[in-house]
């Protein structure tokens, strides 16, 4: 390496050059943070069932089968349009009895094709979950996924 | 090892090679489970497989991040740890920790962020772990010789805690989630891991070789600083589809593929040292592993991160097999073969033994990086199959699946290789070899570089 550039230049430049970028980031975090707030999110309607739901989402751990926003396992269909493939957007009642069919189906126990588990989620369980389902595929996410298979 | 102290980190590597272990064994459970789906589907279904694989390797490459600190602080610093007895202590803490958890989530007891599931007391629990270890490792700096390896070292491990603070943070609003969940996930893997990978591979550098130390850390400079120039900004990449502003498509495209470079200076740094120095050390397959890592995450971060990083390609290939093929690839490149090189390197010196094994050892170093890429390449042409049948051509998950399903065996087979591979690098750093295969030069020999 050259001569010319010492090594305590070079801790120099790596100490100052982080905190330079380092401080675009934070200020373009904050940024975003305002965006998803007020207008990518809808969170004026991120109502407490939608909070309840997340948890529940969480609680049971389907990110470690499924992709949400395309985050998460790779095992098991996207779920933040399922909301949209479950016909959703036209008829908001079928849809929501379609879900709740479909948890209370599970699990198949169709051999060599993939299970997911019977959770025995309650009725206001299945709905907050639904609800934040439905919320997260009204989330402004630069059109993705680019179909409806997710 | 020059060093009484320095004989905590057999704790760690132990604790490490055990956990390392079981995570390649859940992995190829995992992977029977996608061409097998009954198996185990109603006791232990997939979410908790793969929990426990993430977990398990995260924990055991930072316990080994940790004994390959407590080993080369007091050379670095030259005085022996704070406190040793701290350090044993934190140790076990770590660890039973580690297994409650993984008890725990064979029992459904976990909460659910990928990677992130750790009850809350588990959490709490690493932060008092991380605490311990800070404070036994800064007040050894302290008061010892400051070099730039030790400083790097500290300085990543220090924001390694920082950042995991983020994880205590989850907000009802998924975007928000997600956005903070990256400073944990990104700013770990892709910014601060990045220093403590750069400064461990210049101490071996500085002991494998014999280059002037001078020299190495004027590279372990450049190299951090390129990390983390471009890291930073890099994390951009994640924030193209989750809610977030659309200018990070550009931001997150053009910083992280510069990511690239400073891998690529890691795999120039490496081999341009062993060239200079020409020194022939005795410890051969450390310097195959240490090698052998900066290329591996060179291919592994650098080359398939760079395949889906732009915005116009990640559009089309975010959260498919084509992310698991890179997922897999970097973290064995850049953390685990970085784990293994100082376990290498350190095991002879801490057992009192020559060097030993080496023929194993190198063997299992090519069936596993030999396993590792396989895997990957597979899971990249499932990767692509899937991108195309599905973002492009709008087919049904499930049915794009089964058109996939072959690549999923041989994922499956090379997992056996690589558990094979492991079982041959765990057995050959903890069970001394045969007469014949010694060699006569002592590891603690003086060290012209020094
Ligand atoms: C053990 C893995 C696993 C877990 C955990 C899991 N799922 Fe699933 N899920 C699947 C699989 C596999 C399918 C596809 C099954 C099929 O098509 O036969 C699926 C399908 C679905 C579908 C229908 C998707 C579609 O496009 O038709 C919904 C909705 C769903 N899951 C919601 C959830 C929710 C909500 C949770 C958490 C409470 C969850 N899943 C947890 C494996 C899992
Ligand atoms: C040391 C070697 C290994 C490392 C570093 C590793 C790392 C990882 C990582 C980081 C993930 C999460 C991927 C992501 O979110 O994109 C993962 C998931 C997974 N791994 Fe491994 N792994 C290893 C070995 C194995 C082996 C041997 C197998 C067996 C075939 C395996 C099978 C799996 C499976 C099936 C998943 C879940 C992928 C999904 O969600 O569909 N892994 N592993
Ligand atoms: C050694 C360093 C690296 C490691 C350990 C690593 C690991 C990972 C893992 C585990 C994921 C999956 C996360 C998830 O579960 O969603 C991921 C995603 C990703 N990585 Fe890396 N990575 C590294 C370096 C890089 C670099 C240098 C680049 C770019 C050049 C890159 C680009 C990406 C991209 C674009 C994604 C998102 C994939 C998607 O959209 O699904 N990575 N990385
Ligand atoms: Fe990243």
């Amino acid at each position: 390496m050259s001569e010319r550039l010492t090594k305590s230049a070079a801790r120099n430049i790596f100490y100052g050059g982080t905190l330079f970028f380092l401080a675009i980031f934070i200020a373009l975090v904050v940024q975003s943070h305002l965006y998803i707030l007020n207008v990518s999110s809808n969170n004026d309607r991120l109502t407490e069932s939608i909070i309840r739901g997340k948890r529940l989402w969480e609680k049971n751990a389907c990110i470690d089968c499924h992709t949400i926003m395309g985050e998460g396992a790779y095992f098991a269909p996207e779920l933040s349009n399922v909301w949209d493939r479950f016909g959703g957007k036209d008829d908001p009642e079928g849809a929501r009895e379609g879900l709740k069919g479909w948890f209370a189906a599970m699990p198949t126990g169709i051999e060599g094709r993939r299970q997911m588990p019977q959770f025995n989620l309650s009725d206001q369980d299945l709905d907050d979950l639904i609800d934040f389902l439905k919320w997260t595929s009204e989330i402004d996410d630069q059109n993705w996924p680019p179909t409806d298979a997710g | 090892m020059t060093y009484s102290s320095q004989r905590v980190a057999l704790y760690y590597f132990g604790g490490a090679l055990v956990l390392f272990f079981v995570q390649v064994l859940v992995g190829v459970l995992a992977g029977a489970v996608y061409v097998m789906p009954n198996l185990l589907s109603e006791t232990v279904p997939f979410n908790v497989i793969r929990m426990i694989h993430t977990n398990a390797l995260i924990v055991w490459l930072l316990m080994g991040f940790m004994g390959a600190t407590y080993y080369l602080l007091p050379e670095e610093t030259e005085t022996e740890l704070h406190s040793p007895r701290l350090a044993i202590l934190q140790f076990w803490l770590f660890f039973v920790a580690a297994l409650v958890a993984v008890v725990g989530y064979l029992f459904g007891i976990h909460e659910g962020r990928e990677f992130l599931e750790q009850p809350i007391y588990i959490k709490v629990g690493i932060v008092v772990v991380s605490l311990m270890f800070l404070y036994n490792c800064t007040l050894t700096l302290l008061k010892g010789r400051k070099t730039a390896v030790a400083n790097v070292l500290m300085l990543g491990l220090w924001f390694v805690a920082i950042f995991f603070l983020f994880s205590f943070y989850n907000p009802g609003n998924l975007s928000l989630d997600k956005m903070y969940w990256w400073w944990v996930v990104h700013l770990w893997v892709e910014g601060v891991w990045e220093l403590i990978m750069a400064s461990i591979l210049a101490y071996l550098m500085i002991k494998l070789t014999g280059v002037d130390r001078e020299v190495v850390e004027k590279w372990l400079y450049v190299i951090v600083g390129l990390s983390l120039f471009t890291g930073i900004l890099g994390t951009g990449h994640h924030y193209y589809w989750i809610g977030t502003p659309g200018y990070w498509k550009w931001i997150g495209s053009v910083f992280s593929t510069m990511e690239v470079v400073p891998f690529f200076a890691m795999v120039i740094f490496t081999f341009y040292m062993v060239w200079k120095g020409g020194r022939k050390h005795p410890n051969k397959a450390a310097l195959l592993w240490s090698l052998g890592c900066a290329v591996i995450a060179f291919f592994g971060g650098g080359v398939w991160g760079f395949m889906h990083t732009l915005a116009p390609v990640n559009y089309y290939t975010h959260g498919t097999q084509v992310t698991a093929a890179h997922g897999h690839l970097a973290f064995y490149g850049a953390y685990v073969m970085l784990n293994v090189a100082m376990m290498t390197y350190a095991m002879p010196g801490l057992l009192k033994r020559e060097v030993y094994n080496q023929t194993l050892n190198m063997w299992g170093f090519w069936l596993t990086t030999g396993g590792m890429c396989f895997m990957t390449f597979t899971l990249t042409f499932a990767g692509v199959v899937q991108t195309h049948l599905q973002r492009v051509m709008g087919m049904n998950y499930m049915e794009v699946q089964d058109q996939i399903a072959l690549f999923f065996w041989y994922r499956l087979g090379s997992g056996v290789a690589v558990l094979l591979g492991v079982t041959l690098i765990i057995y050959s750093l903890a069970i001394p070899g045969r007469e014949g295969g010694r060699v006569s030069t002592p590891q603690g020999a003086p060290n012209p570089a020094e």
